[in-house]
């Protein structure tokens, strides 16, 4: 019986105690590696030596991460979209970290939502600009002059101010010795670290390395996207674009979805759809819709720079170990919408876990699998979301009412907004999957919904 | 405003927050610098400025009590609300982010004792005089 009662006990025994075992726990002098200085990586190491120094432990941090934001061209891309969605901002500027202009290119202030039907302008429903488009590195290839900074140089910078030390190496080894992880990269001896943090993303051949090691960790799946940027200049933008996103709901076969994301001098367009070929990039650009967001002269076809990342649209399996944990897309990442946000959301779950817990196998799953549970549930409600938001762009009946409701509410003084709010958090990325499907269920959505596409109809 | 500023612009003067409302989030400067003051019948009683990445209005986040003071932009100052709700439902994920902020009331709370210690110390220095 008493022994049945320690059984019990013993997990929160041991969490009251802060790990599963004093030698998983960091102390002064350990040693921490970061593999990938993008998003992920740089704000775990902001964060980690951030609540290290107010725990009073002094970490030794390195970032392994050979791009160079500074640069423009792939040298220093990150492959993304760029948008900074409207909770991420907030949230970081609660954190301190307020995003400058001279790394933001635009804020965005409205969606425009465009359908074979017609367009509808959403305007946010906050009263200013917080939503960011940038660059992740410095630019497109062939870019005259750098005006911004990266992002993810931004992001780099302020884990290097606050003591993390970047090595400009691709990691070349990895190997476990002693139970704890080796890291080496050319150029740089092999070094033995307490903890390892794998941020690389998932373009990547890095992971390949952690197949071999016996840990369980499997990739995410993932699908490819087709990004291209169009150098139209800042004063262009601001005529044909503004300060809008422009997304498209388009039935155009194997096309799941579109935006055109105006940036400084460069407008980004971002698909998400099945086997993205030429044909179906030269449709989407060809349709009367994407042409009116362009100048009338403009050569539609003439692209700057353009690349097919994959992205994950799945978890990892496995994505943490004793003295291991994989966070951001090669972890666990937000299905379409605000991989940013996931990196923020994983990374600080690893950096408290790691801090006020442990670092061992348990720790990790008992602090950040939660996190990592939750986006997964999220984005299993969002796969339905993105279901629904196909069958509108299939069914013509139902873009009325989408186009119909939208435009009521938007030429409305009432701040009932139900499917403005929806799309508008379902395009930007901004509230979780699950709040954006439950308030779609609601009889007073529904109702209204059913009205505006049958009068949509017959308008 | 350029295209890349994230938040609202105030103009020199233009209220932000307004003693007795009820806030429902609070403000991060971006730039420029806001003036905390108390109303207090026809009087205006200065009790700070408030500058670039600092925060304020933080109370309501935490509590549902009206706002305490007045906010105001002296000069052009650019400010970004954080949402009640969101920030809220993130804390509850993650309760480290709050720690900021109890930082900052924690330091503002320094400073209150620190005035406060000022003030009887003049009002003893008074008496004695």
């Amino acid at each position: 019986m008493m022994l049945k009662i320690f059984r019990d006990l013993e997990p929160r025994i041991k969490e009251a105690a802060g790990s599963s075992r004093p030698d998983f726990r960091l102390v002064d002098g350990s040693r921490v590696a970061v593999i990938g200085g993008g998003p992920a990586g740089s704000l775990f190491s902001y964060f980690l030596l951030n609540l290290s120094e107010m725990s009073g432990i002094e970490i030794n941090l390195d970032l392994f991460e050979p791009k160079e934001f500074s640069r423009p061209g792939p040298v220093g891309c990150n492959y993304c979209g760029g948008i900074i969605s409207e909770s991420l901002v907030q949230m970081l500027a609660t954190e301190g970290i307020n995003l400058p202009s001279s790394v933001v290119q635009r804020g965005i202030e409205s969606y425009t939502l465009h359908m074979d039907i017609g367009t509808v302008r959403i305007e946010t429903p906050a009263d200013q600009k917080r939503i960011a488009a940038v660059h992740r590195g410095a630019g497109p290839a062939g870019i005259k002059e750098i005006k911004w900074r990266s992002f993810d140089g931004y992001l780099q910078e302020l884990a290097v101010n606050r003591g993390a030390r970047l090595i400009r190496k691709r990691v070349k080894e990895i190997k476990w010795v002693d139970g704890r992880p080796q890291v080496g990269a050319k150029g740089y001896e092999p070094a033995s670290y307490d903890l390892l943090v794998v941020a690389t993303g998932i373009n990547t051949s890095t992971l390949k390395m952690f197949g071999g090691l016996g840990l369980g960790y499997r990739l995410p799946r993932t699908t490819k996207t087709y990004i291209c940027e169009f150098h139209l200049g800042e004063k262009t933008i601001e005529q044909v674009l503004g300060s809008s996103m422009h997304v498209f709901l388009l039935d155009i076969p194997r096309l799941d979805f579109a935006a055109l994301i105006p940036k400084g001098d460069f407008v980004t367009m971002c698909l998400l759809g099945k086997d993205i070929d030429s044909t179906l990039v030269r449709s989407f650009l060809e349709s009367p819709e994407v042409r009116s967001c362009f100048p009338p002269d403009w050569n539609i076809l003439d692209k700057s720079c353009r690349c097919s990342p994959a992205i994950a649209i799945s978890g990892a399996e496995r994505p943490f170990a004793d003295r291991l944990v994989f966070i951001g897309d090669c972890g666990i990442t937000r299905l379409y919408k605000d991989g940013i946000g996931a990196a923020y959301r994983t990374s600080k779950a690893a950096a408290r876990t790691a801090i006020f817990s442990g670092i061992s196998a348990a720790d990790f799953k008992r602090h950040f699998w939660p996190t990592y549970r939750s986006i997964s549930f999220d984005n299993n409600v969002g796969k339905i979301v993105f279901w629904v938001t196909h069958l509108i762009q299939k069914m013509r009946p139902s873009r009325h009412g989408v186009l119909r409701m939208v435009s009521r509410e938007q030429g409305s003084a009432d701040n009932t907004r139900r499917m403005s709010t929806v799309l508008w958090d379902t395009f930007t990325g901004s509230a979780p999957y699950t709040d954006v499907f439950m308030r779609t269920l609601s009889p007073a959505f529904l109702y209204r919904f059913l009205l505006d596409t049958f009068f949509g109809i017959w308008s | 405003m350029s295209a890349g500023d994230l938040g609202k612009i105030y103009a020199d003067g233009e209220m932000i927050i307004r003693q007795g409302e009820v806030g429902d989030c609070m403000y991060v400067v971006q730039s420029g610098k806001v003036e905390v003051f108390k109303v207090q019948g026809d009087s205006e009683m200065h009790l700070g400025m408030i500058g670039e990445g600092d925060f304020f209005g933080e109370m309501a986040l935490l509590d549902r009590d009206v706002r305490s003071a007045s906010i105001r932009a002296v000069g052009e100052a650019r400010v970004l609300k954080v949402d009640k709700r969101t920030f809220l439902s993130q804390v509850h994920a993650d309760p480290t982010i709050a720690l900021r902020i109890v930082q900052k009331m924690s330091q503002r709370i320094r400073e209150l004792h620190a005035e406060l210690a000022r003030k009887k110390e003049r009002e003893g220095s008074h008496l004695h005089s």
